[in-house]
């Protein structure tokens, strides 16, 4: 009589087994790249494709068709509403470029996403304003990791009709007693970086505080900024990450007054829309500054059509391209030879693109880190951000 | 059945509001895909029949739409074998740890979409170093369909007598003649629904294809994110939906008389069968 | 002696051995479910106990129990997984009850064509687009949309957006995942059993109590088990007509900077629903899913 073993127990066991393999893999290997990636050094011949994660606005068929015709890559663009999507975007190592914002580009380079540009390939790069070359942003190690796209400031937008007298003031949506005007209308950027607007407005408010970089706050100045959010956060309306969904609660009335980017803003007047932001004669800022972004282009570490990376991240600063760039989105070009190719006459004047002295008061998205770079290491880093917007959101 | 007419009243309020609550936002998605703006707000502004004739030319919807069917098409198959294996084993076999079996099949739908999606991703991109590509998101699809096969075909099972399939063994046939033959044939509606809500599942599913697939490629749902927030495309993308609707009444229209008609020689009841075989979302 | 196939020479080697049957059946299924399936998870879960560099970002390996101590210890994750928690109760009843008389109605009244009729009618919503009736809804909700024109001259207005908006939503979304189930349950009570209540006397409201519903409850908790785990997992919905946080969004949140914190929240979501997975097993769903 033959002893029946178990087979099916046995199976069970097996399983297990290499469940726990699996577990020990997962322990052990695994994690993703830590080098850069190279530098390319010659530029061969385009893949037919280019892969691209992008802000809302930045790949437009305007440009990415006739590039598409010249090159003959095949634009696909991915939009992201923040930078932390483009991170986990880029990290899946399925695209080829980002247009990355300060707040991204540290961690990308940190991360081995992206691989550092040889600007010798890219010639459109001589001429990109030099105010914008070798920045904390775009320059790590005295590499370059990405090519000026063009930069802008956060805007201050309100409905005309709702909102009086125009504000020129952060203080209409950030001063609790001046918020609650208009609770539940209001419209804030739904990313941890928003927190550094709040410091940009008690840097002038509250100077006793010692804000110099709002993206350098101690735990003092850093509770300070977290807790003004928190004051505004019955207000709030929405918060938004997708540029078109701040378009519709403007439209609908369901927004009245918030920080927003230049497209939407664009957008809605294009729809006939009642809004206004400030004006060119105060230098379209409200009174405290604003924090802005000054983007790059960055080629990711596994890029896998470099040549038509290296082809768009040429094509977008090429001074017609970028002049049409900057016009549509409403934001500074990268390239100084698109102030003569815009369509309209003063539109760099207006922008303040050869004005360096403007951006001053423009602190663009940094990543926070706990460097205060004067010496310090107690500052708060972007897991702090994270985690004190959460609480914040509730 | 006969009711007081009290009860039939109530029963008919209960089901108007049911489907008046179903249908008004379907309306209303139908309506804006008519709007003559970009921006949504209501009552749309203007009506127009632009929309459709655009959906269908747009490149991107079209190749999206195919990649849909093409994913559903091989999930569904993969579900279909693995679950019909499955359910086999569980319906027809004691062994060791047959109750957990059920509990197995149904954790992937039973468990958040956004934790399987990154689990599977992890493990593609980290511990297997495979690119994302429409292949894992296959993968990942057939895995929560699984349970809909399964669950129709251990229902339908259970309900066939397994005289016939004695029989059949009796009179001589092995293994897979008796399957081919005899289990098989008695099976085929409860795959055919476990088949189309599988695929329904697969076509529909955003969160763990989101996950899961390549830069290259899209699916229906993908697609539709990626331009759900584009202000000038967005009413194609409400046409586009209304496309699929109105497409997919026929499949489905098909798959319930498919089931009734096949029903009879097999079942008990004559309703009970369309009724497990429709059970499964 | 006839020379017999390959597939006849398998087949007989399966014969008589039901266990290597049941094996060879169960190979694929358990196969992927449990390695590819249940490995992946214990991938992602082990994550929940590794660390973040503060400095650089990158994941530590070193056993950690810190994410676990701020799911515990801050209190905002109490209230978003609470949040969370009483969102998907609140769907799963709503829909029970928006479900019981459709399913009824198809089940017991409809006649052949009514029937066929109505589960067109409900199934091919479910081919619409999860987003797109998303979007639909937040559209509705918007001040000035659908719901407020059509409230405003009873001088009522909509609940705008948030959590009531989150709890319209889900429950119109998985409606359908409620009704079939039930549907299904509800044609499996023979009509005698009801039109033998009523002989004995008993008010339609009793039928329904004492002698429907006890035996349409396991569907009603099939059903349930769907429109609560996906209002659980969920977090398009929330972003798109909310700005509360829910489990899903703060997972989703944080699975780039800090995917331990990320995977030791997961751990939520995967205990309750296993914990309700059991109680649903034992109330008898599972011959009902």
């Amino acid at each position: 009589m033959r002893t029946q073993a178990h087979p099916v127990r046995t199976a069970w066991l097996v399983v297990a087994g290499l469940l726990a393999f699996m577990l020990l893999l997962a322990g052990c290997g695994g994690g993703g790249s830590d080098t850069g990636g190279e530098e390319l050094t010659k530029l061969g011949k385009g893949e037919g494709e280019v892969d691209l994660i992008s802000w809302a606005g930045y790949v437009e068929p305007e440009w990415s068709k006739p590039f598409e015709q010249k090159t003959g890559c095949k634009v696909k663009s991915k939009v992201a509403g923040t930078s932390d999507e483009m991170i986990q975007l880029m990290r899946t190592g399925q695209y080829d470029g980002v247009s990355a914002s300060g707040n991204a580009s540290a961690r990308l380079v940190d991360g081995g996403d992206v691989a550092p540009v040889n600007v010798s390939l890219v010639p459109n790069y001589k001429t990109i304003f030099s105010d914008l070359k070798d920045q904390p942003y775009n320059t790590f190690d005295g590499a370059h990791y990405g090519i000026p796209h063009g930069r802008g400031a956060n805007l201050l937008m309100w409905n005309s009709e709702d909102v009086t007298p125009a504000p020129t003031s952060w203080d209409v949506i950030l001063d609790p007693k001046k918020a609650a005007k208009y609770k539940g209308k209001i419209s804030a950027y739904d990313d941890p970086i928003y927190i550094a607007d709040a410091a940009v407005y008690l840097k002038a408010h509250q100077p006793e505080l010692g804000i110099e970089n709002p993206y350098e706050l101690n735990e003092e100045q850093f509770e300070a900024a977290v807790n003004l959010l928190q004051e505004q956060r019955p207000y709030v309306g929405e918060y938004w990450s997708e540029a078109a969904k701040q378009i519709s609660a403007f439209a609908n009335g369901d927004d009245q007054v918030g920080t927003t980017w230049q497209y939407q803003y664009f957008e809605l007047k294009g729809e006939g829309k009642p809004v206004a932001a400030s004006p060119a004669s105060q230098g379209f800022l409200p009174k405290e500054g604003a924090t802005g972004w000054s983007d790059t282009w960055m080629i990711s570490s596994e890029a896998k059509h470099p040549n038509c990376m290296y082809m768009w991240m040429n094509w977008i600063v090429e001074p017609k391209v970028n002049a049409e760039v900057a016009e549509l989105f409403g934001e500074a070009p990268g390239q100084s030879l698109a102030c003569e190719q815009t369509a309209e006459k003063d539109f760099c004047a207006k922008y303040h693109a050869e004005n360096p002295a403007f951006w001053k008061r423009v602190y663009y998205w940094e990543t926070p880190l706990a460097d205060c770079g004067n010496g310090s290491s107690d500052c708060k880093d972007y897991n702090d951000w994270v985690q004190a917007w959460t609480s914040i959101k509730g | 059945m006969k009711l007081s007419k009290r009860s039939a009243l109530l029963l008919r309020l209960g089901l108007g509001i049911g489907l008046a609550f179903i249908y008004v936002p379907l309306i209303v998605l139908a309506i804006y895909a008519f709007n003559a703006s970009n921006i949504l707000e209501w009552p749309p502004p203007g009506l127009t029949l632009d929309w459709f004739p655009k959906a269908v030319e747009n490149e991107f919807a079209r190749e999206a739409f195919l990649t849909s069917i093409k994913a559903g098409i091989a999930a569904t198959a993969i579900a279909l074998v693995l679950g019909t294996l499955a359910s086999l084993a569980v319906a027809r076999h004691r062994f060791f740890g047959r109750e957990t079996i059920s509990f197995l099949v149904v954790l992937p739908i039973a468990l958040p979409g956004i934790v399987t999606g990154v689990a599977l991703s992890n493990t593609f991109t980290q511990v297997l170093g495979v690119d994302l590509s429409l292949f894992t998101v296959v993968v990942g699809h057939a895995t929560f369909c699984i349970v809909v096969v399964y669950n129709n075909v251990v229902a339908r099972l259970r309900r066939v007598s397994t005289s016939f399939e004695e029989a059949s063994a009796d009179l001589g046939a092995h293994t897979w003649q008796t399957f081919r033959f005899v289990t098989f044939p008695s099976l085929r509606s409860a795959l055919g629904a476990g088949a189309l809500l599988a695929f329904g599942l697969s076509f529909d599913e955003i969160i763990v294809t989101t996950f899961t697939i390549g830069a290259g490629e899209e699916t229906l749902p993908i697609w539709i994110f990626r331009n759900l927030f584009r202000p000038n495309q967005l009413p194609i993308v409400n046409a586009v939906a209304v496309i699929v609707v109105l497409i997919s009444i026929v499949p489905v229209y098909l798959a319930h008389r498919l089931t009734r008609e096949e029903g009879g020689a097999t079942a008990a009841r004559g309703g009970a069968v369309e009724a497990e075989a429709t059970a499964v979302p | 002696m006839e020379r017999r196939s390959v597939g006849h020479r398998l087949a007989d080697l399966f014969h008589g051995r039901p266990r290597l049957q049941a094996s060879a059946l169960l190979a694929g299924p358990v196969g992927w479910l449990v390695i590819g399936y249940l490995g992946s998870l214990a991938v992602l879960l082990i994550a929940g106990f590794w660390s973040v560099d503060p400095l650089s970002g990158e994941v530590l390996r070193g056993f950690s129990l810190e994410n676990f101590e701020t799911l515990v210890n801050e209190p905002v994750y109490r209230s978003i997984v609470g949040r969370t928690v009483l969102i998907a109760a609140l769907v799963t009843l709503t829909d029970a009850v928006l479900a019981f008389p459709i399913a009824f109605y198809m089940a017991k009244i409809a006649t052949r064509r009514g029937k066929a009729l109505l589960v067109v009618a409900v199934l091919v919503p479910l081919w619409s687009s999860y987003l797109v009736k998303a979007l639909s809804w937040r559209t509705m909700l918007s001040s000035g949309g659908v719901i407020d024109w059509a409230l405003n001259p009873i001088g009522l207005s909509g609940p705008g957006y948030g959590n009531t908006a989150v709890w319209l939503v889900m429950s119109y979304l998985w409606l359908p995942y409620m009704i079939l189930p039930i549907f299904a349950g509800l044609e499996r009570i023979p009509d005698s059993l009801i039109s033998a209540s009523e002989d004995l006397g008993a008010s339609p409201f009793t039928t329904f109590r004492r002698v429907i519903l006890p035996l349409a409850f396991p569907a009603v908790v099939a059903g349930s088990i769907f429109t609560f785990a996906l209002t659980l997992g969920d977090y398009i919905t929330p972003r798109l007509v909310s700005n509360n946080q829910f489990i899903g969004n703060v997972i989703f949140n944080n699975i780039s900077n800090n995917l331990p914190l990320a995977s030791a929240l997961a751990f939520v979501p995967i205990v309750v629903m296993i914990a309700y997975l059991l109680v649903a097993r034992r109330l008898g769903a599972f011959e009902h899913i």
